[in-house]
């Protein structure tokens, strides 16, 4: 018995070096070495500052940007302490939710059914992508807030559709944050090309 | 419902299908002892172990010697697990402060990781350290693995030797298992995640001003070594409270196919490598069989109930209709990088085996959807099940099947060329009824007690839901969570945390003396008279026993829950 006991005290001294400091620590050497960007949580910079991660989704309330989805952290978009809404099926709470997200987001677009993942929140909280259908939707309002043409707005989102993988793995998306640095650049030129 | 999702999940199973052989030779022949390609590397590395912990390698054990190591070694890591987050403040890599984990939640979370259950009271971003997640909890992924592994082999051994009494040595198992097999894959899926964007690294987590000027603090931390051998090695708890749906632990599809792959590869795997050592691929390949008859219809069934929208979604102005522009259905709680099809096919994988990993919040799964997950872990996780603990699961319920053949025709039942009798039936049928003895005790129990009620998040059949899903996720050793639980309670870290004990160590011992007196029997050949234990009528026969012994207890419980809940549902009643 007391042989066991020894042994287990050794094994786990020498496994918790090997797999719990060596392996991990060898790990990050090797991946900060070679993959900095993923290495460090793939960190967007504009104008030199870091403005977020293009993993992690960020809030936009404004007309003028696109919406990602509706979050159920505290505070919304809560990178540091993710989690989904846990509400069930049969949930009041959740219907009444749903229902006054849709109402709000159907009133910005009248005669628009409004995409469901724009107002379910996600597994994590920080869910960065919308789909396609939830970004052609808030077309019509950014365009107006951007004083930019539809049609031009529209083929930015339809250019950042990451389609799945193979054609074959994964569901079609689009991640909101690079969606509105491209979407700030193009109305900048924009406005340049008029003031001409 | 599409036909591309249906292609993405036969593009699954054919990942899983196609490493089955190579993988399970591998890994017969890494138990057997014999040389394989990683030797020149791995077997230097393998002595120095032995030399370290004063082990012989080839000193054989008893069964009662092998799951005392066993049970011993699982002490002790529970002990150092417990220990590192109690002590966690004054430990080095905590760039976040981490204060020391409260007394009742190391507690839990050293039992959830020691018994390879990984239930997630605590929340990894706001609690642990770097050095509690590498040291503590990347450790026990590999240990607790490692550990349910050998004890399958040694099982194994129970059939393949004839009149001994000896399985095996647990530490050279151990040994083997953790460095010829869990390391050396763990190694080339960490750098495949970070490759996809999981970050490594030990960075204070990071400040950050957002696009529209607002302040965001975004976790950091050492992810892609973790989540690597936490879906290798069936354990399943997250680096983040989010598990795999958070875009860190699981960044694309391309990230979730090797993640969800990664959880049932080697428990597959694992029933080619029974083959190989009893000399009789057919046997494995019948195994196989009914775990994918399993498996395959649980996933088409979550895949259709998750493609209609849950009552609680269904609102005026909500589009959720599947299209080429959405996936559509249920969406509350999952991401929109998976979809649904994604989204149940790891429900399934993750309750299937021991994982307990998520990419989407089950809580959230429609009545029918969250049923599915239930039953598979109520069956007791035999479908591919937990590394090493699924196949052990599954031999005995193969040992009452040939059983219950017996007494139909009227002959002693043989399984492999071992009689089987009355010992070995009441060890089997011991292990198996202290599943359900802990699912429905506790759920019964904490279903009456207001100190447990209050941590509910729904009402309603729902809430009776949560629970259940709270004490079959323990016993299971699953550690998936019906999430909206606030299981973070004195209550429920203490009462999970026995359900994991009593789950993960009073059924080992009865199926080891299953194992320790299988050995002894001498191996007598097959006659005209055996009954044949592959073949179509075997597999019919062997998911039948499954069904009705290990489903069927349930049934009572799951009216009372997710079913009841359906109706409801169906009927328009919200809670």
């Amino acid at each position: 018995m007391l042989k066991h006991v020894t042994r287990s005290f050794l094994m786990m001294a020498v496994m918790t070096i090997l797999t719990g400091l060596v392996y991990p620590l060898a790990m990050t050497g090797l991946a900060e070495g070679l993959l900095p960007f993923q290495a460090h949580g793939s960190l967007v910079r504009a104008d030199g500052r870091v403005i977020g991660s293009e993993l992690i989704e960020q809030p936009f309330s404004a007309p003028r940007y696109f919406y990602g989805r509706p979050s159920a952290t505290t505070p919304p978009d809560n990178a540091a302490s993710s989690g989904g809404s846990n509400l069930g099926p049969t949930s009041r709470t959740l219907a009444l939710r749903v229902r006054a997200a849709a109402a709000k987001l159907a009133r910005q677009n009248p005669g628009r059914e409004v995409p469901v993942d724009l107002v379910t929140t996600s597994g994590s909280g920080v869910d960065p992508d919308i789909t396609p259908a939830g970004a052609l939707f808030q077309v019509p309002r950014v365009a107006a807030a951007r004083g930019l043409p539809e049609s031009m707005v529209r083929a930015l989102v339809l250019s950042h559709i990451d389609e799945p993988v193979l054609g074959l793995i994964g569901e079609p998306h689009v991640n909101v944050l690079r969606l509105n640095l491209a979407l700030d650049r193009v109305a900048a030129l924009h406005q340049r090309t008029m003031m001409r | 419902m599409s036909f591309h999702g249906w292609v993405q999940i036969i593009l699954y199973c054919l990942s899983i299908l196609v490493c089955v052989k190579p993988l399970g030779t591998y890994m017969a022949r890494v138990f057997a002892g014999e040389k394989v390609f990683l030797s020149p590397i791995v077997r230097p590395l393998e002595r120095t172990v032995y030399r370290l912990c004063g082990i012989n390698p080839d000193q054989e054990q008893h069964w009662t010697s092998y799951t005392t190591a066993m049970l011993v070694f699982s002490l002790m890591a529970f002990l150092f697990t417990y220990a590192i987050q109690r002590l966690q403040g004054i430990l080095p890599f905590n760039p976040q402060h981490m204060a020391a984990v409260a007394p009742d939640l190391s507690f839990n979370t050293a039992v959830s990781f020691a018994s390879n259950t990984n239930w997630q009271a605590y929340s990894g971003e706001t609690t642990l350290s770097y050095f509690t997640q590498m040291a503590a909890l990347t450790v026990q992924n590999f240990v607790s693995a490692a550990a349910g592994i050998a004890l399958a082999v040694a099982l194994i051994r129970g059939f393949m030797r004839s009149q001994t009494k000896t399985l095996g040595n647990f530490w050279t198992d151990l040994t083997r298992t953790t460095l010829y097999i869990l390391l050396p894959l763990s190694i080339v899926v960490a750098i495949a995640l970070v490759i996809l964007g999981v970050p490594q690294n030990l960075d204070p987590y990071t400040h950050v001003i957002t696009l529209s000027g607002a302040k965001q603090l975004i976790a950091q931390g050492p992810v892609a070594s973790q989540v690597a051998i936490k879906q290798l090695g069936t354990n399943g708890g997250g680096f983040f409270n989010a598990n795999s749906s958070f875009p860190f632990e699981n960044p694309n599809a391309l990230s979730n196919f090797i993640e969800v792959w990664a959880i049932l590869v080697i428990s597959a795997a694992l029933t080619y490598t029974f083959g190989v050592m009893i000399n009789d691929r057919r046997q494995g390949w019948a195994l196989f069989a009914v775990m994918s008859l399993f498996f395959v219809t649980g996933t088409a069934v979550t895949y259709w109930a998750e493609s209609h929208p849950s009552l609680a979604i269904t609102q005026p102005h909500v589009d959720t209709a599947h299209s080429a522009l959405q996936t559509g259905g249920n969406m509350e709680g999952k991401e929109v990088r998976f979809g649904i099809v994604n989204s149940a096919i790891w429900a399934n994988a993750t309750t299937d085996a021991s994982n307990g990993s998520v990419n989407a919040m089950m809580d959230s799964f429609t009545p029918i959807g969250g049923l599915v997950p239930l039953i598979n872990m109520q069956l007791g996780e035999i479908v591919f099940g937990g590394v090493g603990s699924g196949l052990y699961g599954m031999l005995l319920f193969a040992i009452l099947a040939v059983f219950i053949a017996g007494l139909m025709v009227g002959r002693t039942p043989e399984y492999l060329g071992k009689k089987i009798e009355a010992r070995e039936v009441k060890m089997a049928m011991l292990a198996i009824l202290i599943l359900p003895m802990s699912i429905l005790g506790f759920t019964a129990v904490a279903s009456e007690l207001p100190a447990a009620l209050t941590s509910l998040a729904n009402s309603g059949p729902h809430g009776f839901s949560e629970i259940l899903y709270a004490y079959t996720s323990g016993t299971a050793n699953n550690g998936s969570a019906f999430a909206g639980l606030n299981a973070n309670t004195p209550f429920w870290n203490t009462t999970v945390g026995l359900s994991m004990l009593i789950g993960r160590f009073l059924f080992i011992v009865p199926m080891m003396a299953v194992a320790g007196s299988l050995g002894e029997k001498k191996i007598i050949p097959a006659s005209a008279g055996t009954f044949p234990t592959t073949g179509l009528l075997w597999v019919g026969l062997l998911t039948g026993v499954i069904l009705i012994v290990g489903g069927l207890t349930f049934f009572p419980a799951l009216a009372l829950g997710p079913i009841a809940e359906h109706f409801a549902m169906m009927a328009g009643k919200l809670y």
